[in-house]
């Protein structure tokens, strides 16, 4: 009896360090996994970027960087082709320019009302009506822009043609305006309860509240969800590419038809001969791209940081 | 544990090695042998959508002909036929000396069919007043030197000129031939759209904008010209008389903005490719040009 119980123990023992050992197996192979994922993401990075460099970079050896920068024609299947890139970069400026303004403080507030003023039924049916916002693919933004935007726009702001960086910012702030007032409500609802209560103590009145307590306490995250919003702005491509208007003149106002970046990246990939000069410049293009985003995020990157220390302090 | 993970993807991986060997064992069959109901026609992406209606309707009619057609460019699909890697080549321009002697010093002779035409037209605002345009006009609109329609007797109202992006193959015909306007005493192979041109990455999307805007002007192929915008008698010089682009106009040649399209075969065709030209030349095929947007050869 004894022995058996010992030899059951035993078996339990073993079987107990058996399990140990798989477990530590398949932790090991799920680690190794994570690990891959996440070495997979950065070696997809610098291959995108080795991609843009090499396809991009021999562009200057036929036009000179200054002339590719700042160069205001392009005209990429002529003989001999021109390629200056300065009226995208302007559009590019332009577009989002145009789509922060009307988003933001749209989203902020937006998000201030969810966050601090609506009672939870509403805030839990509105939400995700906003989310859904989102999930319109572009191409169906960019043709109700075609159909009823592009038109208003035009006899709102006596115009030429509807088609223009204006009609194409407004609809691009409604695609940034989901991510800013969902990344900026989560901001707002993660302040401490505290905080308010302490402004309440001290007779603030819920205006006071927001304005003075909630949004400067939630501004690195309000100034993330305004980050990713121009993120996408600078990047969306099909809205852009279809209303607006794909000029060549360099843009002096928003209501001017212009070609952003993206747009032209994509008007033009479709009939450009691999490894030709044209290819190459969009490749180039691309590559100013990349920089331009990165530079947005490390800005962002750094007001988050400088916003968070203030905080701490 | 594990060896039933390995084994489990052993399984996986064997099975994918032996679904590709199959398709592509049956995929190489299919070009290999060779019979004679199976052939190839690649190039022009403008030719491309007709080639596909032909293609489709001659495999309906005809059980076990299998024909593959692709549009990644005229000059791709006539380096093909030069190689011998296709049998049809489909163009949008015609061939080039150069291409003729590549083929002539590889024993392929290449032999050309015109199978449809390419018409484009003029299209303005049906409110404009402006019904006749010369080339010369035409150019100047188009590299902004006009930007208001009173300039050509037409109503005081800026000018918003509306081209397809260099995408499209149309963009650099309507350079070539109206902007620059070739073979005409004027021609100028300097001039170039004008920065004040709106590139737009549709057909459908210049008709819409000048269905809605009083101003603007932009061309496209006949089948897209409806009763929402009014399309333009063109003169070449001003001299010749102006012509509304119709099938009529456009298969006689007296309208003159059109291309040909072209099938490009090495010899006269022989067997099913024969079959299948006769077909497209056919009333039945040609039937099928007007459907597609193009213009029959007649």
């Amino acid at each position: 009896m004894r022995k058996r119980s010992a030899s059951i123990a035993i078996a339990r023992d073993a079987r107990t360090k058996g399990l140990q050992r798989r477990w530590r197996v398949g932790e090991r192979v799920i680690e190794g996994g994570i690990f891959l994922a996440s070495l997979l993401a950065i070696v997809v990075l610098l291959g995108i970027v080795a991609v843009l460099l090499r396809q991009g970079l021999p562009i200057f050896a036929h036009t000179p960087p200054w002339e590719f920068l700042f160069g205001t024609k392009w005209y990429p299947v002529s003989e001999p082709p021109t390629f200056g890139t300065t009226t995208f970069f302007v559009a590019t400026i332009w577009v989002p320019v145009v789509a922060t303004v009307i988003a933001v403080p749209i989203g902020v507030a937006c998000a201030a009302y969810l966050a601090e003023v609506a009672p939870s039924s509403v805030r839990e049916s509105v939400k995700p009506v906003i989310e859904l916002l989102a999930g319109i693919p572009s191409v169906v933004i960019g043709f109700i822009g075609l159909l009823l935007l592009s038109p208003l726009v035009q006899s709102m702001f006596n115009l030429n043609t509807g088609l223009s960086g204006l009609a194409a910012g407004i609809m691009l702030s409604l695609m940034s305006l989901p991510i800013i007032v969902s990344v900026s409500e989560d901001a707002l609802r993660a302040i401490p309860d505290e905080f308010r209560q302490a402004a309440y103590a001290l007779g603030a009145t819920r205006w006071e509240v927001v304005r003075h307590v909630s949004i400067p306490a939630a501004l690195s995250g309000i100034s993330a969800a305004i980050m990713l919003g121009v993120g996408r702005a600078i990047g969306e491509t099909m809205t852009v590419l279809m209303i607006a208007g794909g000029a060549l003149a360099v843009p002096v106002s928003p209501t001017q038809p212009m070609m952003p970046m993206t747009a032209a990246i994509a008007s033009g990939i479709g009939n450009a001969v691999r490894g030709g000069p044209q290819y190459q410049a969009l490749f180039a293009i691309g590559l100013l791209l990349f920089l331009i985003t990165l530079a947005v995020n490390l800005i962002a990157d750094r007001v988050l940081e400088r916003q968070k220390r203030k905080f701490v302090r | 544990m594990y060896t039933r993970v390995v084994k489990k993807v052993l399984l996986a991986l064997t099975a994918t090695a032996l679904l590709a060997v199959a398709i592509s064992v049956t995929g190489c069959n299919g070009n290999e042998n060779g019979d004679d109901l199976s052939f190839d026609i690649t190039g022009s992406n403008t030719v491309q959508p007709l080639s596909v209606v032909w293609a489709e309707e001659f495999m309906a009619a005809n059980s076990g002909a299998s024909i593959s057609v692709s549009g990644p460019g005229s000059g791709v699909g006539i380096a093909a036929l030069i190689d011998s890697t296709t049998e049809i080549a489909q163009s949008s321009r015609s061939i080039r000396q150069s291409e003729i002697d590549a083929a002539n010093a590889r024993g392929v002779d290449p032999n050309e069919i015109m199978v449809a035409r390419d018409a484009l037209a003029f299209v303005v605002h049906p409110s404009n007043s402006i019904t006749e345009l010369t080339f010369a006009q035409l150019s100047a609109i188009y590299t902004n030197e006009i930007t208001n329609w009173s300039e050509l007797g037409g109503p005081d109202l800026p000018i918003v000129v509306a081209s397809r992006d260099t995408n499209s193959g149309t963009h650099v015909f309507v350079k070539e031939t109206v902007v620059q306007m070739r073979g005409l005493p004027t021609e100028d192979t300097s001039l170039e759209y004008g920065p004040g041109v709106l590139f737009l990455p549709s057909t459908s999307a210049g008709i819409s904008e000048v269905a809605g805007n009083p101003g603007a002007i932009f061309y496209a192929g006949l089948a897209y010209v409806t009763e929402a915008v009014q399309a333009v008698a063109v003169s070449q010089t001003g001299d010749d008389p102006y012509v509304l682009p119709t099938v009529e106009t456009a298969t006689d040649g007296t309208y003159r903005v059109w291309r040909p399209l072209f099938y490009y075969t090495n010899g006269q065709p022989t067997g099913t490719v024969k079959t299948f030209i006769e077909y497209c030349l056919s009333a039945a095929g040609q039937a099928k040009v007007l459907d597609v947007g193009y213009v029959p050869a007649g």
